[in-house]
């Protein structure tokens, strides 16, 4: 069950032909693997492709109908195994993952599926997650493509076209037999559009027909000497197939003029960007019709070296927007021309930054300085010649005042306290070596927490510390892995390894019960029932499964002493191996969006419901923030008093609280202060709840009238 | 083509209709940005334009800065080519869901004075950063505000979190109210209320936050230049002296003694006067108020009016301050008053036929129960360390009191009631002799510097929070007033004093204040005068 419900775009993938599809760019790329007659999906979630994935997990009925198999793989690498199932039959599949991350995962898989070769289309839909919002090592995915030698889609970012773009891929694939990769930048997929549709196509070949009528063919499978073949396979017929395909077929656009002095040569995935660069220097209108000779590679890899030289043909100088380093693009042209003999200048990096996002400033930028530099007359005058440089505003003051705003832990989450409780725990037998994992969890490293030294994969937290095991030392390691990246790979890898070993350190496994942090997909621990999937597979099952000793369940996090209690035992303990702890709670945003309406409705039903929320009492609070230091919560903030005799502003808890208990727990464990307090409404009320109201109330306003009927009562106090 | 003269496509070429419009909207995570893009796509498309959003979903999303961006067009028949992402200096609408967003979107460049109206709301989430320190960490909302006004074509802010807070509504809705008011876009009223009904949630408290939005930003937008800002209204400061007081005849008559008292000090001082001593003796009782006062007088007739009196009035503050310590009967009178119960059920939102149960938490240690015994018991047991770690096991642990119980309200009540008896309670006798000491070397320093005698009194504000963080802020407060022999007949030591204080305010454990410590000790082996 994922963060969002999907129910409204299922239905679009209904839509028949001629019918206009609207909605995000990740929908439209569902709609047309469904259009293509796709035979089965799998992949793995994560920004910016999430979405893709939890549509077809919402939308089982029409998969059924059309006979399609989908698939919430384990790991990328899973998924792309899956592909295999292409490499026999002609049935179309795809698989999709977040990238690099997800590629980096897969590639074994790859690599194998790229030797062997495929008969029906394999596409391999990559969320490329690089530039501003990215939570990933940034790194281009063209080097995968480069590698194991499958083709490289980067269609222009609009509906219409990534839409083609998945049509082509599978034909590009089939006549090719090679796996494609269709990639998608973060923007794009999220990109709200219209396409019109076509109608869904059942697969010419369903998986239970070809589970039915099993084939093999020892020539694609990679083991001497069918892999030298492969290897002489890949650019003998492979790679002149699709070039072919490419250039036959138009995948690769022009725009602008046939001829002129100078050129653009993109990425598909920049052509829009490039186009404002235009648009603002005086060379294009808003429809994209420019001055300047455009060559937008839909098609990154392979290229097509005639396309190419016909385009630099007659012209001084062509520049290349290739985002993202090494400019592999950049480099093949370069040679392009050189072998050529041909007298264009190609540049690229020389005006445009060798790494990091290209943003409408940095293209405008590059854009710019490459057309002052070789078509000056053309520019506008106020372009050529601006009479200001920049916008003249001094921001240099408000860089000091306005505050960073990474992301963090959202209201009430439960890997708080465990962060909390590890604060503590530090305080009282000094600084750990911490290793975190790929998660929500990674907040730990952020302030107020400030714990954690290494991220090195998903499921790999506690094999990142598995260096740290030496018995020299009188300190422990402390290493973190999420219910997500443990039954990623994390099983196996960090504490199958750590078993192995002998590892000495302590292991904290965070189960929120979804794969949180890529939008709460389930997985095999999640403890809600799934329609589709097998659910409920306890993570302390397999960690002694798995020949671990030390084990210990906090089934709340929010219990900040047993936590703290559970952690000093587990440095402390003499027992040697892994010493690991699950530490259990459901991800609030998850467990707010499942039981809020549910509450609300009960509560209006006149069923008896019992609603937490914290509060500070504000004149007990000195306002030393040390809650904040251990919570960083967002409903937990700071409030000024109208009073001249408090300097600091006092702790606040507004009205987001969901009342998860870290407040109380944290000030409890850590011996802060008692100005929290619980308060529970216990809406619709049963008559004992009222009867003991009355009475309690009746005698305690008796006490509470009897002081202060003799004691001065200050009017605001 | 390529080869002659400059291009026709001029950079103003687009005819207006033809005009891609760009807005960008910059909110924190979990504020409904996604809902308010959805909506304006919405509307633009209502109107007979294309429109294209825009958004980088998630975890980067997670409560962390967030970007939405839209941009539309007139529908010609043709589609234009749109952006994915705004850029510096070629935005039109700015929406900013928090004022500090407004900032940092002045800091990216996406606010420009001929071309964006920057419409933001100015209330305030606090970032993590502002809220560990443990003095005040908040940045400046006047110095966005002032930046905003210059870097903005126009300047739309009010508080929209308030408005959609009244309207039971979120406040993406008196954003697009605030977009709606502030006639940026050509598109009328009524088809963003219906882009607002079509989304079917709520829509009934949507529509009302969207109006109530739109007729503040309204005013606003017609308002005469340079009124183009909503003003935040003046924070309105109830002065001392309003206070009611209420009580026994007899109690009353000593409050107007004390307060005739006052009334009798220099004018400058009475607010602050006044304040301490309702705080004093809501503490204690009338006759603390008395000794509040004595107190006070030491540092009146050391004070004049070419000071200002802010001897006295810094006296008056810290003073009230110090001798109101946070000992077990405070909280405990404060928590079974009949006054927090009220506020309790007013914070909260209990409606009638609901019934509230309230927890407490507390945690007490050895220190806090010997503070709370007669001091000649309390100082035997402290000075006895396996008696007070013996006795220590069986206290110190977390206790979750219900104070809507009766056992666990008159345990509370009961520990309350113990105020009587605090003068001769341990904790009464340490907190009034190092109120002594500190108050003593403050005022001894009046003569010599007087500047630097109020600087001591300021460093009082150091001294906050209970058991650990106390005992750190303790330590804080001695460090800094450790240095008072290297500075004292500097010009400068009341600002190396106050420098000292704000560093410490800084950061938990004073790793600043240690830095700034050191930078004195350096001072001291060069240009201070031996004395």
């Amino acid at each position: 069950m994922a963060e969002r419900s999907f129910a409204k775009e299922v239905e679009k993938l209904r839509l028949g032909a001629g019918e206009e599809f609207s909605g995000e760019g990740i929908l439209a790329i569902t709609k047309a693997l469904l259009q293509c007659g796709v035979g089965y999906v799998g992949g793995y979630q994560g920004a910016p492709i999430s979405h893709l994935m939890d549509v077809l997990a919402d939308a089982q009925d029409i998969l059924g109908e059309l006979g399609v198999h989908f698939e919430a793989s384990a790991s990328e690498a899973t998924a792309t195994a899956m592909l295999a199932a292409s490499v026999h039959y002609p049935i179309r599949g795809a698989a999709t993952f977040k990238s690099t991350v997800g590629t980096n995962v897969a590639s074994d898989a790859l690599a194998n599926l790229a030797s062997g070769g495929v008969t029906g289309g394999a596409l391999i839909i990559v969320g490329e997650d690089y530039g501003e919002g990215s939570s990933i090592m940034q790194e281009r995915s063209h080097a995968f493509a480069m590698k194991s030698q499958v083709w490289l889609l980067d269609p222009r970012p609009n509906l219409p076209s990534i839409v083609k773009a998945v049509q082509d891929g599978f034909e590009l694939s089939e006549v090719s037999n090679t796996p494609v990769m269709l990639q998608v930048r973060i923007r794009c997929c999220h990109v709200h559009g219209h396409f019109i549709a076509k109608d869904n196509k059942r697969p010419a070949m369903t998986v239970a027909d070809a589970l039915e009528a099993p084939r093999r063919d020892t020539g694609r499978i990679v083991l001497p000497p069918a892999s030298f073949l492969h290897e002489k396979e890949k650019v003998q017929k492979r790679w002149p197939a699709a070039v072919d395909f490419i250039r036959t077929n138009k995948i690769n656009e022009f725009f602008g003029p046939e001829h002129g002095s100078v050129g653009i040569v993109m990425q598909g995935g920049m052509y829009n960007s490039v186009v404002r660069a235009l648009q603002r220097l005086g060379l294009a209108d808003t429809y994209g019709d420019t001055d300047v000779p455009l060559y937008v590679l839909n098609a990154v890899y392979p290229l097509v070296d005639d396309e190419f030289l016909s385009f630099c043909e007659g012209k001084d100088a062509v520049l290349v927007v290739e985002e993202g380093q090494p400019n592999y693009i950049e480099q093949a042209f370069a040679a392009m021309l050189h072998k050529a003999g041909r007298g264009t200048r190609l540049v690229g990096k020389e005006h445009l930054p060798m790494a990091g996002e290209y943003t409408g400033q940095v293209m405008l930028d590059g854009i710019g300085s490459f057309l002052r530099a070789t078509i000056p007359h053309l520019l506008p005058s106020e372009v050529r010649a601006p009479n200001k440089i920049g916008d003249g505003l001094d921001t240099a003051d408000l860089i000091n005042v306005v505050p960073g705003r990474p992301p963090g832990f959202c209201v009430g989450c439960p890997e708080r306290p465990i962060f909390a409780a590890t604060k503590l725990v530090e305080q009282e037998l000094g600084k750990h070596h911490i290793a975190s994992d790929i998660g929500c969890h990674l907040f730990s490293i952020m302030p107020p927490f400030e714990l954690g030294a290494t991220t090195m994969g998903y499921g790999l937290g506690p094999a990142s510390a598995s260096a740290f095991n030496s018995p020299d030392a009188k300190r422990r390691s402390i290493s973190f892995v999420g219910d997500g990246g443990f039954w990623h790979n994390g099983l196996t890898s960090s504490i199958g390894n750590a078993v192995f070993n002998k590892n000495d350190g302590v292991i904290v496994i965070v189960d929120n019960f979804y794969s949180a942090a890529t939008g709460g997909q389930d997985i095999l621990s999640s403890r809600a029932g799934n329609k589709t999937k097998s659910t409920k597979h306890p993570i302390t099952e397999a960690v002694k499964g798995m020949g671990v000793k030390w084990l210990r369940h906090i089934d709340r996090t929010y219990d900040v002493t047993k936590m703290q209690d559970t952690l000093r035992e587990a440095l402390t303990t003499d027992e040697k191996g892994p010493k690991v702890i699950v530490a259990s709670s459901e991800c609030m945003l998850n467990r707010q969006r499942r039981e809020k309406p549910l509450v609300d409705k009960a509560i209006k039903g006149g069923t008896r419901i019992v609603k937490p929320k914290f509060g500070v009492d504000e004149d007990i609070c000195t306002g030393d923030h040390a809650c904040m230091r251990l919570s960083g919560c967002p409903s937990l903030s700071v409030k000024s008093l109208d009073d001249p005799l408090r300097d600091d502003p006092v702790a606040h808890i507004d009205q987001s609280c969901v009342g998860c208990g870290n407040c109380g727990e944290v000030a409890d464990a850590a011996v802060l202060c008692p100005s929290f307090y619980r308060a529970d409404v216990v809406h619709n009320p049963s008559r004992w709840d009222r009867f003991l109201e009355a009475a309690r109330r009746a005698t305690i306003s008796l006490l509470q009238r009897r002081r202060e009927s003799r004691r001065l009562i200050f009017a605001d106090a | 083509m390529l080869d002659a003269s400059p291009s026709t496509r001029s950079k103003a070429g687009a005819p207006d209709d033809e005009r891609v419009i760009k807005l960008a909207v910059l909110a924190v995570g979990g504020q409904g940005g996604g809902v308010l893009a959805d909506w304006i796509t919405d509307v633009a498309e209502r109107n007979g334009y294309v429109a294209q959003s825009t958004s980088v979903a998630g975890v980067a999303q997670r409560t962390g800065a967030t970007i939405y961006y839209v941009e539309m067009c007139r529908d010609t028949g043709r589609l234009p080519v749109f952006a994915l992402s705004p850029s510096q200096g070629d935005v039109d609408i700015l929406i900013a869901a928090e004022l500090m967003e407004a900032g940092r979107a002045i800091i990216r460049g996406f606010v420009t004075p001929e071309r964006t109206t920057l419409i933001a709301s100015s209330h305030r989430i606090a970032a993590v950063s502002e809220k560990i320190e443990p003095g005040d960490g908040r940045a400046s909302s006047a110095k966005v505000h002032a930046t905003a006004e210059a870097a903005a074509k126009r300047f739309i802010a009010f508080d929209m979190e308030k408005i959609a807070a009244d309207n039971g509504s979120m406040i993406s809705a008196s954003l697009l109210g605030a977009l709606a008011g502030s006639d940026a876009l050509p598109f009328s009223r009524e088809s963003y209320e219906q882009a607002v009904s079509a989304g079917g949630r709520g829509v009934k408290a949507s529509l009302a936050a969207f109006g109530a939005a739109y007729d503040r930003a309204r005013g606003i937008a017609s308002a005469p230049s340079g009124d183009k800002t909503a003003q935040p209204a003046a924070a309105e400061t109830r002065s001392g002296a309003a206070t009611k007081v209420s009580g026994p005849e007899s109690l009353l008559k000593g409050w107007q003694q004390l307060a005739a008292r006052v009334a009798a000090l220099p004018a400058p001082v009475h607010d602050m006067a006044l304040r301490g001593l309702k705080k004093v003796v809501d503490y204690q009782d009338i006759a603390y108020g008395g000794e509040y006062l004595d107190r006070l007088d030491r540092a009146v007739v050391l004070d004049d009016a070419e000071h200002a009196y802010a001897l006295s009035i810094a006296a008056a503050k810290h003073l009230a301050n110090a001798m109101c310590y946070d000992d077990m009967i405070r909280v405990a009178d404060l928590k079974t008053r009949s006054s927090r119960d009220r506020r309790v059920r007013r914070e909260v939102g209990v409606k009638d036929g609901s019934v509230l149960q309230v927890t407490e938490y507390f945690h007490p240690r050895i220190e806090e129960f010997c503070g709370t015994l007669p001091a000649g018991l309390g100082s035997y047991i402290e000075s006895r360390p396996m008696l007070a770690a013996f006795l220590d096991r069986r206290i110190n642990r977390g206790r979750h009191i219900r104070t809507d119980s009766f056992a666990g309200f008159a345990a509370l009540w009961f520990i309350g009631g113990l105020r009587r008896w605090r003068r001769r309670l341990l904790r009464h006798k340490v907190e009034t002799a190092h109120i002594e000491r500190w108050y003593a070397l403050a005022l001894g320093q009046v003569g010599e510097d007087y500047a630097l005698g109020t600087e001591i009194l300021n460093c009082r504000r150091l001294i906050k929070g209970y058991s650990d963080t106390h005992a750190r802020a303790q330590s804080k407060f001695d460090r800094v007033l450790s240095v008072l022999d290297l500075v004292k007949g500097r010009p400068d030591a009341a600002d190396w004093t106050r420098r000292l204080r704000e560093a410490a305010l800084k950061d938990e454990k004073g790793d600043m204040l240690d830095g700034a410590l050191k930078t004195v000790a350096s001072l001291g082996d060069g240009d201070v005068p031996s004395s």
